[in-house]
Parts: C-alpha cells; structure tokens; sequence
C-alpha cells in the first residue's frame, strides 16, 4: 500500500507540473473566484484521472482510499485547484451516494466529478435558524410530481451552481422530523429566484432563494418520501467533515466561502510586515495559533479513527467543527492585535484585508451549523447529556407554533 | 490513549490500572502523603517497575522492551494511568535516565545502574535543574576538566526525586557544550535539600554540586552529542509529563460528569441546564485535543521529525493550559466541596498544575515554538 501510494505520488507529481496551473498570489479570494475556470479545472483533473480519487469507479470516480486523497492535497500544494467544488464533491456528492438511486447516482456523481455540476445544499431557512428541522418551504403531491413552495438562505454561491439538495415539508400532520422530504432540485429555471446576500464586509457569497410553484419529478426525491430528516443528517455529517477539515473526498482543508481570519503562517508573515516580530505579545499570539494548527492533525486523525472504529458516535465530527471554530476565532483575534491600526486605516495601495475578513469573523461560527449548535450535539450526542427540553417533539408539526414562511420583500 | 491501540497497548493499559487502583488508590495516596518522606514506597516502587514500566524505552538487546520502537507511545499510555490516580513514583526521572543510559552504549558500572533503574532496585535522578527560559538556558550545572576527570558545580533546582535517588544523572555545562555524567548520590561534595512540592507525592529537591569531583569513566554521553540527548531527554520528558496530565484531566471529567447528572438543582439535574452542557462540550474538546497533542507529540518524537520540537512544544503550551482550565471549571461545576481538602479535586488540580508549570510553562513553550517558527 505506501508503495503503491509512492508510485501514486511519482505520476501525480509529473501530471500536476504539465498539466495544472502554479497559484500565484494570495491562494484563496472567496468571492471574486471564478466558476467557470474552477469547472474547467476539474475537467482538467478528470481527465487526467485525479477527479474523485475516493468516488466509486461506476460512478465516475478512481475507487481509491482516503490516504490517495491525502497524498494528492499533499503533493497539489501550490497549484490552483477547482476548490469551488469541495462542497458539491465532499458534501452533495457523498450523501447522493448514501441515498441516491441507481439512476441518480449515474446522472449526478460524474456530472460533478466531470466539472460539469456544481451543487449546494438549501436547508436553512429564513423563518427557521437552527431549528432545521422546523422547515417550513412546502412540497405538495400533484400526480407524478412534486410542487415546491418556501425560501431558503444561506447558501453558497447558489447563484452559479446548477443543482440543489432541497429540504421541504411533505407531511405537516406528523411530528416534525417525520414529515421532511429532500428534493434534487435544477436551479436555473422558472419557479426559482436567486438573489445574492450582500455580506457586511461587502462581498456576496451566500444566496436567498424564493421557490414559486416549482415542480419536481417525483423520480428527483432523495431517499424516500417523508425521510427526508435521515439524509440531511447523513448531509450534515458530510458537512461536518468537511468542515472539520476531516472529509476524504475534498481539495485539502479549503472549506466553503472565504476564509475570515488569515491562517496562522499568514500570522507570521503579517508580523514580520508590521515589523512587530521581535514583540513577545506578538509571538505567544502567533505561537497559540500556530499551535492549534498543528493539533488539529493529530487531532482529526484521533476522531476519525474512533469514528471509523466505531467507538465514537458519527457525531463526533463535532468535535472537530468546533476546534476549526475556534481555531479562527483566535486567529481573527490574533490577526488584529497584530495588525495595529492598520485594521482601521490603510494606505490606497493596500486591500486591508485584515479589517475587512474581521467583518466576518462570527460567518466562522455560524455557518455549517454554528457554535452552540455544536455544543449542543456534543453535549447530548456524545457525552449523553440530557437533551434540550422541547416542546415540539412528538406533536404534529402543524399544531406546532412556527413562523410564517418569509415573504418576498 | 490512541482509539486504534494495538492489543499489547490495551492490555498494558489495563493491567497498569489495575495495578495502581488495587496499590495505590487515592487513600493510599493521601496516607503516602502523610507519612512517605520520598512520597512513595520503595517496595511499592520495585513492584510496580516489575511491570516493565521503566523498560519501555530500553532496547531489548539492554534487558528493556522497546521491540517494535513503539516504547514512547507505552510510556505515555502508563503516564496516562498514573494521572488518572494522581499516583506516586518517579516515573519521569526513571524513564528519561534509563533512555539516556542505554543511548550510552554503558560501560559496566553504568549498565549496572541501568538495570538497577529498570528494575526499580536503584531511583536514578535526571539532574538538569529548573531555570526560567527553560527551553534555551543552559544546564545548572557546570563540569571543568581536574586531572583525567571533571569537576562538577552549581545548583540545581526542583530535581524530581532528587532527595531521594540513589543515582544522578546529571547534564553539565562544559564551556559551550554539554555533557551528561552519571554521579552516585552520596558523592562528596553533593547536597540535598528537600522544598515544598505542591502534588502531594511527586517530590522534588534542590540539588547542590560543590566541587564534586568524578573520573572520566563517569562521564555517560560525550560532549560531541550532549546537546542533541538534552534535546531528546526533554522532548521525551515533556510527553511524559503531558500524558500524565491528559490522564488526570480526563477522570476528573469523568467525576464530575458523573456529579452533575446525579445533582439536582431546582428540580433538574446539574448536567440539563444548557450553559453547564455547553461547558462540557468545551471540556470535552480540550479533553480530545491534549490527547491528540500527546499522541501528534509522541509519533514526532518516535519518529525523529524534523518537526518534532514543534510538536513537543505545541503539546505542552495547549495541555498545560486546557488541562489545568479542565480542572479549575470541573472545581467550579462541584460547588463549594471542590476547594476543600476532602474533595479529590485538589490532587488532581496539584496534578496538572504541576505538569504544567515544570519543564518549560505554556508561556515558555510559546516563546520557544516562535522561535521555531523563525519570529
């Protein structure tokens, strides 16, 4: 096995300097990426036979195991790669594989893995927060199809994307996890309106999106009608991981959106520019960040080894979510210690990023689930703490109070 | 402990619980407290490295059991246990000399306390002495050349065991270099003095080295490589200390898990109400992330990365901190019993400050892990 992975290796070397382009400049600028060069980088890697090493080979994908994944974001380091994807490639992908038909699977997976695809998840509403399961976007029968009606938010780059995962409500006279359906949905057509959000740091990464009579084959339900609940939670697991910097099937650690703190190397490179490097405030600041970046290793690979042997619950990912968390958090902090009252006020030749990222350092703890949203999976899923008390298990949803679904403004 | 532990490893964590939980429950902790001057029992000692405690990092070709060079990662599963017990011992100083001992390629009086060490029969101290700066002061003690040996002076501070030992292995400065000699205890010119020690059986000593002379035989590694075994002696020290903090951090979240389900406060448990939850998610993490620090640490340092000083240090600055934070919030979750002297939680609180205020404090470690950043 490490042989094959070397010769693995030998060959990806070789194939990545022909054929993919070296990234220069700063590596990540969030919402001036461009989709349709990340489409064509994919099909560049498809083509060379590094698209979806973890994928099953019926499906488009090379069948190989997470260490292959490791060694390619080990040896892609440097080069420009299709990062956009990770979501539909380490989020949508894998939960289409856990619950999708034969049929779908076939249509889908090398549609993304071709570059062909982009996908994102609509489950966050804007009546609903964290209470996910409390969605209230509509799916009504009408013979052989589905009619949606709802908003949804939060979601990434929706705009550009082709497909979606919709979660709608099919059954409103049943408790609320029991009633939830998820749609394959097509973006870009009537029924469906995209509007980007515009951030507070001026950017537009996340989308509103309002669903007018919009009407799906029947043969376009993910898994089956009414357990719709079970894969947003094996969707969720995906998110987990990926956000957790844990998943198997993704670009490296390049989560979704814009990063909103600079890394802890970037740190360094921030002091050394703010001539602040010799001050020891300065370097414990960086030290501790630094520091949880080099835990976070041993750290994902501990959980996902407990997870994978099965003496830690699926949940547990958790764990990891809110270590990335925190990790930003103390960068974005540390970030603007260093940084000085360039955070503030910055000469016209520069971006200040700093000041600007720092705009956005709460995105870190809200989005992908947020921060209390993690302490409570782990304090009730993994410790076995008691749960929350709540109201609205085991009663019919629509004798639940709940809000409205938004209107259009 | 790893979650994929070979066999051996699991089996080596259980039969070393249950050595110490049948020998040295935490009574018998307080009562050694109370009554053992070194802080433990000789016998108890010879018994409990009967177990190949101390061996672990000795080849098997030197009478250890460091087969497969996984001694490291079964040091700290040892460590780990012996934290969970806040027990008694000198683990540390025993593992870090008899390692040192055998990288020696020993002659026979060196072998000879080798394997007195790994026996339990002899406590062999490790002499370097506490400084501020830790990470990049030199070793308290001098050595200059006297006739065909050295000449040793300078004081040592809070040498574990050290009042105790009948062995010290002591790294001296040599002008700009270092070099570790193997000295007896009652060695002319070698005083003692026991000083407070806030764990109530870890023990330590100020150790003064007034012109103690030693022939050349004495002296176990070379100048040439003295600083690179330092280096090493405090990469593996410094695991083991973290591991024994993992250890007692993660049963005193177990307790008090266990007291605020069992707690009731307004008619619900402790462990209901959402802003103690969220504090345990947090425990919780800190209590994942050491391990992973240890582990991260130990596999570096096993290997011989070229990033395993980093690793060290990032394991010492992260479990020095969240182990005693763990501590402090699981005190405070306990209510007023959690600062009194018959509640358990001070050993273990006296456990993990311990750790993490010798060898090098998080602040230090801090420092130092920017330097190898190049700041």
């Amino acid at each position: 096995m490490p042989q094959e992975i070397e010769a693995f290796r030998t060959e990806l070397r070789a194939w990545l300097a022909a054929h993919m382009p070296r990234e220069d400049g700063p590596a990540r600028t969030g919402a001036d990426r461009d989709p349709a060069r990340h489409r064509d980088l994919q099909r560049t890697l498809f083509d060379g036979g590094f698209a979806g090493l973890t994928y099953p080979a019926d499906y488009g994908g090379q069948g190989r195991t997470a260490a292959f994944q490791d060694a390619f974001n080990e040896e892609a380091l440097g080069y420009e790669l299709p990062t956009l994807f990770n979501v539909s490639l380490g989020i949508l992908g894998p939960t289409i594989l856990d619950f999708g038909t034969e049929e779908q699977k076939r249509r889908h997976l090398p549609a993304i893995l071709r570059g062909d695809e982009l996908w994102v998840q609509l489950l966050s509403e804007p009546a609903g927060g964290s209470d996910l399961a409390g969605c209230v976007t509509r799916a009504t029968r009408d013979g052989d199809q589905w009619v949606l009606n709802g908003s949804k938010i939060w979601s990434t780059g929706a705009h550009y994307s082709d497909y979606a995962l919709c979660l709608a409500r099919s059954n409103w006279s049943v408790p609320k996890h029991a009633g939830l359906t998820m749609c394959i949905v097509k973006l870009d057509q009537a029924g469906i309106d995209i509007e980007p959000i515009t951030q507070a740091n001026g950017e537009a990464e996340f989308c509103q999106e309002f669903i007018t009579d919009l009407a799906i084959d029947a043969a376009d339900v993910l898994g089956e009608v009414n357990a719709g609940w079970q894969v947003a939670s094996r969707l969720l697991y995906h998110e987990r991981n990926l956000a957790g910097a844990a998943s198997s099937f993704t670009y490296g650690f390049v989560a979704e959106g814009t990063p909103v703190a600079p890394t802890p190397l970037e740190l360094v490179e921030l002091a050394r520019a703010g001539g602040t490097a010799r001050d020891a405030g300065v370097r414990a600041l960086v030290a501790e960040a630094y520091a949880l970046d080099l835990i976070q290793v041993p750290l994902v690979e501990r959980i996902s080894t407990g997870i994978a042997a099965g003496v830690l619950q699926p949940t547990s990912g958790s764990l990891l979510r809110l270590f990335e968390i925190t990790k930003v958090l103390q960068c974005s902090n540390a970030s603007v210690e260093i940084a000085g009252p360039t955070v503030a006020v910055w000469p016209e030749s520069s971006s200040g990023s700093v000041g600007g990222q720092y705009l956005m350092r709460q995105g870190a703890a809200l989005a992908g689930g947020s921060i209390e949203m993690q302490r409570n999976i782990i304090s009730e899923r993994v410790l076995g703490l008691p749960r929350e008390p709540a109201p609205d298990i085991g009663v019919p949803f629509d004798s639940v109070p709940h809000n409205a679904p938004a209107a259009r403004a | 402990m790893r979650f994929d532990a070979s066999d051996e490893q699991q089996q080596l964590q259980v039969i070393t619980r249950r050595f110490l939980e049948s020998t040295v429950p935490l009574p018998t902790v307080r009562l050694l407290a109370e009554k053992a001057p070194a802080g433990f029992d000789r016998d108890w000692w010879r018994q409990a490295a009967g177990l190949g405690w101390v061996s672990l990092l000795v080849p098997e070709a030197l009478g250890g059991s460091d087969a497969a060079g996984s001694g490291l990662a079964d040091v700290a599963i040892v460590a780990e246990e012996r934290g969970r017990l806040v027990s008694p011992g000198p683990l540390l100083p025993s593992c870090v000399a008899a390692w040192t001992l055998a990288e020696a390629q020993p002659n026979a009086s060196a072998r000879s306390v080798l394997d007195a060490t790994v026996s339990g029969e002899t406590i062999c101290a490790w002499v370097l002495g506490e400084r501020h700066s830790w990470l990049d002061a030199p070793p308290a003690v001098r050595a200059v050349t006297r006739g065909s040996g050295l000449e040793l002076s300078g004081l040592a501070r809070a040498v574990e065991s050290g009042a105790d030992a009948d062995h010290l292995l002591v790294a001296v400065q040599m002008v700009d270099r270092v070099a570790h000699v193997l000295v007896p205890a009652d060695s002319a010119g070698v005083y003692r003095e026991r000083v407070g020690s806030l764990d109530l059986v870890r023990r330590h000593a100020d150790l003064r080295f007034d012109g103690v002379v030693v022939a050349d035989d004495a002296v176990v590694i070379a100048p040439d490589r003295g600083r690179s075994v330092l280096h090493q002696q405090t990469a593996i020290a410094t695991v083991i200390q973290c591991a024994e903090m993992t250890g007692a951090a993660g049963r005193v979240l177990e307790l008090t898990l266990e007291y605020a389900g069992a707690r009731h406060s307004f008619g619900r448990p402790l462990a209901s109400y959402q802003v103690l939850k969220h504090r345990f998610a947090d425990m919780k993490l800190w209590l994942e992330a050491s391990l992973a620090a240890v582990e991260g640490a130990v596999k570096a340092v096993a290997r011989g990365d070229a990033g395993a000083a980093e690793a060290v240090s990032a394991a010492k600055l992260y479990v020095g901190r969240r182990s005693t934070d763990l501590v402090q919030d699981c005190i405070q979750i306990h209510g007023g019993m959690g600062v009194t002297w018959e509640h358990d939680l001070h050993l273990y609180l006296r456990r993990v400050t311990t750790g993490r205020q010798l060898m090098g404090s998080p602040a230090d470690h801090a420092l130092h892990l920017a330097s190898l950043l190049g700041l």
